[in-house]
Parts: structure tokens; C-alpha cells; sequence
């Protein structure tokens, strides 16, 4: 690896795997402790590395200055005695022989621990996430700004209440016990649920960072269906939907970052491996009584990776969507009811109930509308793609919405051309 | 908008009426339909649960086991829905798909407390 991309790199996969050992190791009252030492010892390597060379194993480098610089810290530092020797075994005079566990195993059970705390529902779900960016992703406050479409102070007020916010409410950061974990992973599973969404349909042009924001949730993920204690069917079915909807990453945007529709992406720039590995997550899944939301979706995302349409797929779709609103209402899932149906079982039928479904200031409803009126009543259709046009915020369904205004006007005026 | 009781009364107790678990098989995929169409139409007044067929019945002098069937017909399903009045409820009512198996729905509208 070139150096300049070296040290970037070492920051977003080694920065969250030593705050996470020193965040376990200090509680999060000195979470800033934690990050400060990191930090610390990243500015170390910048200064070192461009004056002596890269040395040989960087990794165990950063980790070795990493142990010094907190060792040193604690030694100078009244926490140690303070707090820490309470709750650790070694006491202040053995400070020096503390041991600061960056193992491979002590990483995974650190980030574990840490996801669970980020995950509280005492912050709200847009601070976990931003949170979760932060410290378990290694996420800058500019990355995750544009992200979110917004300022870096914004992000970092956000950040920062968020952890406040954490302290107040003294949440510990440990292993979950056996007995909490269904209680608690509900909330984690929802976070990187919509962390894994705010990658995939983020307004932001920027496709590499959205990717990145897939592949960390999806990492963060794996990384609970490693852990027995939190392999569980639900965890393998959100799993099983990120690699679904993965797979069709390449394909669903041109190169200039716009949105390429469904029904027009190149089927040979699907992943298939993706693809695979979803359905081996979704046989998992289906172990166990619990039907979630995950394994409803996981089995749509698993029939969308079907391109062909037949009448096995959509009756499947419909019926999966039926079974989603009874667990839940939303008016998305009300919305793409309705277009199963009419895959399934025509577009009049659908016309009938997606009128009746009266979601008047939502621009998906309008173009679900618009859509479903097409060819039927192309003057209708066209009338509802307009009123999605001006409830719109979105860039890319503005143009969408546009090529399908312009294309029935289009077929309209060659049927209107005197024989 | 009123909100209306939809209760479905079937026969549980009685051999012959039970289906067979082809026909369960058979009714289960309609009646999800009705129900998830009920819900994208956003009618439920909560969200939709499923209730045991089997109940506890009390009386002042004893508790026994359900479902209640002094009458033929026992408590098979419950919800309630809105509707703007009884017209409404009972076209509502009218595509459960259970009647094709010999329920019977009854609706009764709440009444707004004074």
C-alpha cells in the first residue's frame, strides 16, 4: 500500500479497534480520554512515519505507542487510582504491568460491548448513528457530515450531546448478559438497520462513501453473528438483507452518481457471490419461532434478486408485504403493497386500493399513481407524476419523475399524429 | 371517522366444523390479504393481533375452560377498525374471507363518550 493512503487507511480500521479496548477498559465517563490517546498516537505515527519510514509492521506499532501512551497517562493521572483501581484487579504501583489487551479477541469483544452502549435508545435513532460512525467506524465529523447532508459543527454538536447524553444516563459499557440480549438487540439491529440505510438511499452523490457506510453495518453485523451469544435469527436475517440489497449496488447508479431504476439496471453487474452469501444468512435465519421484520424484508430483497417477473415472484412479494403491515403499518410498506398487487394481479385491481390509500402528501404515492395509471389513462398518469413532482425533495426522483412525464407526453403526441 | 368492532364468530368447538389443515392452509393466504389490505388502507384503530382459540369462560360461580360456546359459535377473531359509518363497517366486514368458511362478523360502532 502507497503511504499517503496508508495512514488513512490504518485510521478507519485501527482508531475504532483501540478506542473500543480503551473505552472498555476506562468506562464511558473517559470516553475523551480514550479517543485523545488515540488520536495522540496517530499524530505520533504522522510525524514519525514521514521523518524515519513506515515501519515494518505498522499495525503493531500504532498498537505498541498506543499501550505506552495510555500506560504513561494512567501513571501521571489520577483516573487510575481514582476510579479505575476499583474496578480493575492492579493497583496503582503495578500500573505499569496493567495490561492493555489489543488482541484480535479483546478487539471483537470491545467493539461488541461498544455497539450495544452507542445503541441506547436514550439518544435518539439519528445520534446513534452518528455516533456509530464516529467511534465504531472511524468516521471524520466532514465524512460523516456529507453523509448526512449537513455541516461538520452540526455533526459534531450531535456527536457530542450523544455522548453527554451517554454519561448522564451512566450507561456501562459490557457485554450484554444472556438474559438482555433480545431486549437490547432489538435497538442495536434497528441502528445498523438504518445506518445500512443511510448508505444505500442517501441523497448524497457520493457512491464510495455511501458504499462505505453499507459495508460498515454490514461489518458491524457479522460481527454480532460471530459472537454466539448474539448470533441470532434476526441478526442473520438484517444480514441476509444488506447482501440482497448489496448485490445490486454497481448497477443502481450511473457514473455520475444518478439513480439507474429496477427494471433498467444491467442484471449482469448484480453480485452474484452477494447474492449467495444472502441466502445462506437467510437460511440461518429461519431457525427459531420469531418472524421479524428482517426475515419479511430479507424475503422480498431475496425475490427482487430475481429479475424476472413471474407469477410465483410477485404472488411471493405481495404476500411477504401482507405479512410486514400486519407486524407493522408503514405507509412505504402500504405503498409497495400495492405495487405487488398490481404485478400480481393487475394494475386495475391495485388502482382500486391504492386509492383508497389517501397518502396525500406523500410524493411515492403520487408516483405509485402515476405509474400505475400509465398506458391505463396516460392523462392521469401524468397529472400524478406532476403532483409527485412538486412534493419532492429528491434530486434524483425529480428526474425520474421528469423522463416519465416527458415520455407519456411523447407517446400522447404520437397518438394524436393525423393518420 | 367512527371506530367499529369487527368480531368474527366461528364454531370452534364442534368436530365437523373444524377445516382440515389443507382448507387452514387455504384461508390463511386470503385473510392475510384482507388484513394487510385493511392495514395499508390505514383502517385498523391498533395494530392487528391474533388471539388463542382456547379462553378461559367466568361466571359468579366458576371459571371454566373456553371458548365460550353456549351458543354454537365462539369469539374467533377481533379488531377494530374505522369507517366513516355502518355502511362503511359492514363492506368492510363483507371481505373477511373466513365467511366463505361459515363465520359470522359481527360490527357494532363505538359510541363517542360524552
Amino acid at each position: 500500500m502507497e503511504d499517503q493512503t496508508l495512514l488513512p487507511h490504518l485510521f478507519r480500521t485501527e482508531y475504532r479497534n483501540i478506542v473500543s479496548v480503551l473505552c472498555y477498559l476506562f468506562g464511558i465517563q473517559h470516553i475523551e480520554i480514550a479517543e485523545d490517546l488515540v488520536s495522540d498516537t496517530f499524530l505520533s505515527a504522522t510525524e514519525l512515519w514521514s521523518l524515519q519510514g513506515v515501519p515494518d509492521n505498522p499495525r503493531a506499532w500504532l498498537y505498541a505507542v498506543a499501550k505506552n501512551k495510555t500506560k504513561n497517562y494512567l501513571k501521571r493521572n489520577s483516573l487510575f487510582e481514582n476510579r479505575l483501581s476499583k474496578e480493575i484487579t492492579y493497583s496503582a504501583d503495578k500500573s505499569e504491568e496493567m495490561e492493555i489487551d489489543l488482541s484480535e479477541k479483546n478487539i471483537a469483544d470491545s467493539q461488541l460491548a461498544m455497539i450495544f452502549t452507542i445503541c441506547n435508545p436514550c439518544n435518539a435513532p439519528e445520534a446513534q448513528i452518528a455516533l456509530a460512525l464516529n467511534l465504531l467506524c472511524g468516521f471524520g465529523g466532514q465524512e460523516i457530515a456529507d453523509a448526512f447532508l449537513t455541516n461538520k459543527e452540526v455533526i459534531y454538536k450531535r456527536i457530542n450531546r450523544a455522548k453527554e447524553k451517554l454519561k448522564e444516563a451512566n450507561i456501562k459499557i459490557e457485554q450484554p448478559t444472556v438474559a438482555e440480549i433480545n431486549d437490547r438487540l432489538e435497538t442495536v439491529l434497528k441502528t445498523l438497520y438504518l445506518l445500512f440505510s443511510e448508505g444505500y438511499y442517501s441523497t448524497s452523490q457520493d457512491t464510495p462513501l455511501r458504499k462505505d457506510l453499507c459495508s460498515e453495518a454490514m461489518r458491524l453485523t457479522i460481527l454480532l453473528i460471530e459472537n454466539k451469544a448474539t448470533n441470532k435469527p434476526a441478526a442473520n436475517a438484517l444480514l441476509a438483507l444488506m447482501c440482497f440489497h448489496a448485490s445490486r449496488f454497481e448497477a443502481r447508479t450511473n457514473e455520475k452518481g444518478e439513480a439507474i431504476l429496477y427494471e433498467d439496471q444491467d442484471q449482469t453487474l448484480w453480485n452474484k457471490e452477494l447474492i449467495e452469501t444472502g441466502k445462506a444468512y437467510l437460511n440461518r435465519a429461519s431457525t427459531g419461532d420469531e418472524l421479524t421484520k428482517y426475515h419479511l424484508e430479507a424475503g422480498i430483497a431475496y425475490w427482487h434478486t430475481q429479475k424476472e417477473d413471474t407469477a410465483e415472484k410477485w404472488e411471493n412479494i405481495l404476500s411477504l408485504y401482507n405479512s410486514l403491515l400486519i407486524l407493522e403499518y408503514s405507509p412505504i410498506a402500504a405503498l409497495n403493497r400495492t405495487f405487488a398487487l398490481s404485478k400480481a394481479h393487475g394494475k386495475k385491481v391495485a388502482i382500486l386500493e391504492a386509492e383508497k390509500l389517501k397518502l396525500t402528501d406523500n410524493p411515492f404515492y403520487f408516483s405509485l399513481l402515476g405509474n400505475l395509471y400509465s398506458e391505463l389513462d396516460n392523462e392521469k398518469a401524468i397529472q400524478h407524476f406532476e403532483t409527485a413532482l412538486r412534493l419532492t425533495n429528491s434530486a434524483g426522483d425529480k428526474l425520474t419523475l421528469t423522463k416519465n412525464i416527458q415520455r407519456l407526453k411523447e407517446a400522447k403526441a404520437v397518438n394524436n399524429k393525423p393518420a | 371517522m367512527n371506530e367499529f368492532l369487527i368480531a368474527i364468530h366461528r364454531d370452534l368447538k364442534s368436530k365437523d366444523a373444524s377445516p382440515s389443515p389443507e382448507q387452514m392452509q387455504a384461508s390463511i393466504k386470503p385473510f392475510q390479504e384482507w388484513i394487510g389490505k385493511l392495514i395499508a388502507e390505514d383502517r385498523l384503530v391498533s395494530p392487528y393481533r391474533r388471539w388463542d382459540g382456547v379462553g378461559r369462560v367466568v361466571k359468579k360461580s366458576a371459571v371454566t375452560d373456553g371458548p365460550y360456546a353456549e351458543i354454537k359459535e365462539s369469539l374467533g377473531g377481533l379488531f377494530v377498525v374505522r369507517a366513516k359509518d355502518y355502511d362503511e363497517a359492514v363492506e368492510i366486514a363483507k371481505g373477511c374471507p373466513i365467511l366463505e368458511w361459515g363465520a359470522t362478523v359481527e360490527v357494532r360502532m363505538a359510541l363517542v363518550s360524552a
